[in-house]
């Protein structure tokens, strides 16, 4: 499979318009350009590049696919807008499939061959650190819409993520549970980069708590059935509580499990749990889960003078109403790296450097993970305030208050 | 152990299990008719489960079920006609690579038709939370419908081979071509017979597994891969080897979750299945006077 993505024939349509248009708007460009000349400086409305890595196929798809379609749906919006400073948004995404490989290929290429002007994505964490010194080389900015902290921390001053930080993820969990009276835990981990970051984090803050590991146990994203590890899991009379890391949909088959084999034991799973998909297909079994998120999943029920509500909605409605599939915090990943870029564009103009600098530069700027205030040390720019305690009930998100 | 842990560890292999031998039996199907092995495999699972997913909101489960069996097996009879059927004397390694774009093409199609989402069938009794108590432990009733369906799919194949006339004409095909044709049967017949049997039963597969492990566009290399092993552990061709190295495969895989981490689940299945091609290249079950007699 090519690495420009087709899966909307619509879009090849709208993109071979927008090529049209934009021949059209680049000849009366030049004869304006010609004018102008002789006149004085002005605005030329050149191309704002804009390259994307994004797993839209393989086994992350369920990020990637949802990160495109939000990267395309929102390019569109601000192309019919006018652009940013009047310059149109050109959208190069590029399918890496989740392949660290392909990441870095396709990260060489958009900064060298295609000279974008930033990045957006890769869509994992295990490719964004392949490609974060490429892109500080390459001095060209990298938004990642990947969770794991090591991206950001020790920062590189041309990289920066939007999902919330796991520790922040960590810390919510560990409090809910000190507040529960639940002390030993067992952890389950995927083996992606996020599985692997959030159970590192998940160890080192436990002492801070009061809290111990008793079991552990990681497993592969393509696994098909989990009760075996659940029964080990389960044989031991000290957990209190199981925590699912995992940002596949092999965490809900660990839910399903749990319950097959009649155990209640509370449940506390990470943010990679927000798409609705996953709690479809854990049916019952999804009901009573723990886990933090961004606000995204609960728009509708959010207090009318949150900062969020406005944008949340509008994003919601609009990527619902589009492509007729739920909205998931991951394509709101997408969002933010598009809202920030659009927000420092609008300072720095077309130019890779003064890009960076603005972006460290944006305070309190609305997003779909949370309120981003970006420095020259946070290149995160999110707070532990990003997340809200969620639960499931009757198949849907709520917000979780507690016993 | 207690006895408690001890039935749940077996009750998975045996859940993992019977869905490998039900993929190495669809190897072994083709194998026997073509000398082939067919690495499409894993993609009729996939079919079987996506079709039935998509019919079901317009009619009731079992129907839904049996025209997903219908339709892979239509496709398995097209995929025969359309790429292997008009090969004249194809070498093993040619069809063997065309069995492998054959699968990328299905995956390809299939992210397109249904997208990169999980789907599941649902639970065929209960909820995803029901579960029956045996000795101590607990499993889904889904378990019990997938080793049933496995163990009826079985016994029904063997029978099919063994007491029809098509059955018949199928392993004579496999025994001796030559023969097979000047005794009047059509050989390029039964390949494409052999391709609607393992696609039928690779679909029936997907659907009865689908509430336990989901469907996506893309489990079909996984499957093919442990079917794969299973088929060869178990000697190619032999269906009942299938069986028992199916089982014998998932019941290792589920006991080495107490001793080793889970991640190494994988490794334990692929190094038994390198030690097997060094020792006994023909498998467990395997003759290996009957190996040498073959061209792959």
């Amino acid at each position: 499979m090519d690495g420009e993505t087709t899966s909307h024939p619509d879009n090849k349509a709208n993109y071979e318009k927008g090529k049209r248009m934009k021949k059209m708007v680049s000849k009366v460009m030049m004869g304006a350009a010609a004018l102008s000349l002789m006149l004085a400086p002005a605005a030329w409305a050149e191309n704002i590049k804009v390259g994307a890595i994004l797993a839209v196929t393989g086994p992350a798809s369920f990020l990637g696919g949802p990160e495109a379609r939000t990267l395309e749906m929102i390019v569109a919006d601000i192309n019919a807008k006018g652009g940013i400073n009047g310059n149109p948004v050109e959208l190069i995404i590029k399918d890496s499939a989740a392949n660290p490989e392909k990441a870095v290929s396709f990260a060489k290429q958009l900064i060298e061959e295609d000279k974008v002007l930033a990045i957006v994505g890769p869509s994992t964490s295990g490719e964004t650190m392949q490609i974060k010194k490429i892109a500080e080389d390459g001095k060209t900015p990298l938004l990642s819409c990947a969770a794991a902290e090591v991206i950001v921390d020790p920062v590189a001053s041309y990289v920066f993520k939007t999902p919330q930080k796991d520790s922040d993820a960590v810390k919510m969990i560990y409090k809910e549970m000190n507040k529960l009276g639940l002390f030993n835990v067992a952890v389950l981990a995927d083996n992606t980069g996020f599985g692997k970051a959030g159970a590192e984090q998940l160890a080192k803050i436990a002492p801070e708590f009061g809290i111990k590991i008793v079991e552990k146990e990681s497993y592969d994203t393509k696994d098909s059935d989990l009760t075996a590890p659940v029964a080990k899991i389960k044989a031991n009379k000290d957990v209190q509580a199981v925590i699912n890391w995992s940002v596949a949909p092999a965490q809900s088959i660990v839910v399903k499990n749990i319950r097959q084999a009649g155990w209640n034991v509370p449940i506390f799973q990470s943010h990679g749990f927000g798409n609705i998909k996953f709690v479809e297909v854990a049916g019952a079994a999804a009901e009573g889960v723990i886990f933090p998120a961004g606000r995204l999943l609960i728009a509708a029920d959010l207090p009318a003078d949150n900062p969020q509500k406005e944008l949340l909605t509008q994003y919601k409605k609009n990527y619902e109403a589009k492509y007729k599939e739920n909205v998931s915090t991951f394509g709101g990943h997408a969002y933010d790296a598009m809202v920030i870029l659009e927000a420092a564009v609008k300072v720095g103009g077309n130019d890779r450097a003064k890009v960076r600098a603005a972006i460290e530069g944006l305070q309190n700027l609305p997003g779909t993970a949370g309120v981003f205030s970006f420095s020259a040390k946070d290149h995160n720019g999110l707070t532990i305030d990003a997340f809200q305690m969620m639960t499931v009930k009757n198949g849907k998100f709520v917000a979780y208050s507690g016993k | 152990m207690t006895t408690e842990l001890f039935v749940q560890y077996l009750f998975a292999g045996i859940t993992y299990g019977s869905i490998y031998a039900i993929v190495a039996i669809g190897f072994n199907i083709i194998y026997n008719t073509t000398g082939i092995i067919n690495f499409a495999q894993g993609e009729f699972v996939m079919l079987g489960g996506m079709i039935s997913v998509s019919l079901l909101p317009y009619m009731p489960l079992p129907l839904a079920i049996g025209l997903a069996v219908l339709i892979t097996m239509v496709v398995g009879a097209l995929i025969e006609i359309v790429f292997i059927r008009w090969l004249t004397s194809p070498s093993v390694l040619r069809m063997i690579i065309i069995t492998i774009g054959i699968s990328i093409l299905t995956r390809e199609a299939a992210v397109h038709i249904w997208g990169e989402n999980i789907r599941s069938l649902p639970y065929f009794a209960g909820n995803e939370i029901t579960t029956i108590g045996v000795l101590g432990a607990r499993i889904s009733p889904q378990v019990l419908w997938v080793v049933g369906v496995c163990g009826v799919m079985v016994c029904t194949l063997h029978l099919f081979f063994k007491m029809t006339s098509v059955g018949r004409e199928m392993r004579a095909c496999a025994a001796n071509r030559t023969a097979a044709i000047l005794c009047g049967i059509n050989p390029r017949n039964m390949v494409t017979l052999s391709f609607v049997l393992s696609a039928g039963m690779g679909a029936l597969a997907g659907c009865v597994m689908s509430p336990i492990t989901y469907t996506q566009y893309d489990i079909g290399t996984g499957l093919a891969i442990k079917g794969f092993t299973v088929a060869i552990l178990g000697g190619l061709g032999n269906s009942g080897g299938a069986v028992a190295a199916g089982l014998l495969l998932g019941i290792i895989e589920a006991f080495s979750v107490s001793v080793v981490p889970l991640a190494f689940k994988d490794a334990i299945s692929i190094a038994i299945l390198l030690v097997i091609l060094f020792v006994r290249p023909h498998g467990i079950f395997g003759s290996g006077e009957a190996a040498r007699l073959k061209a792959f």
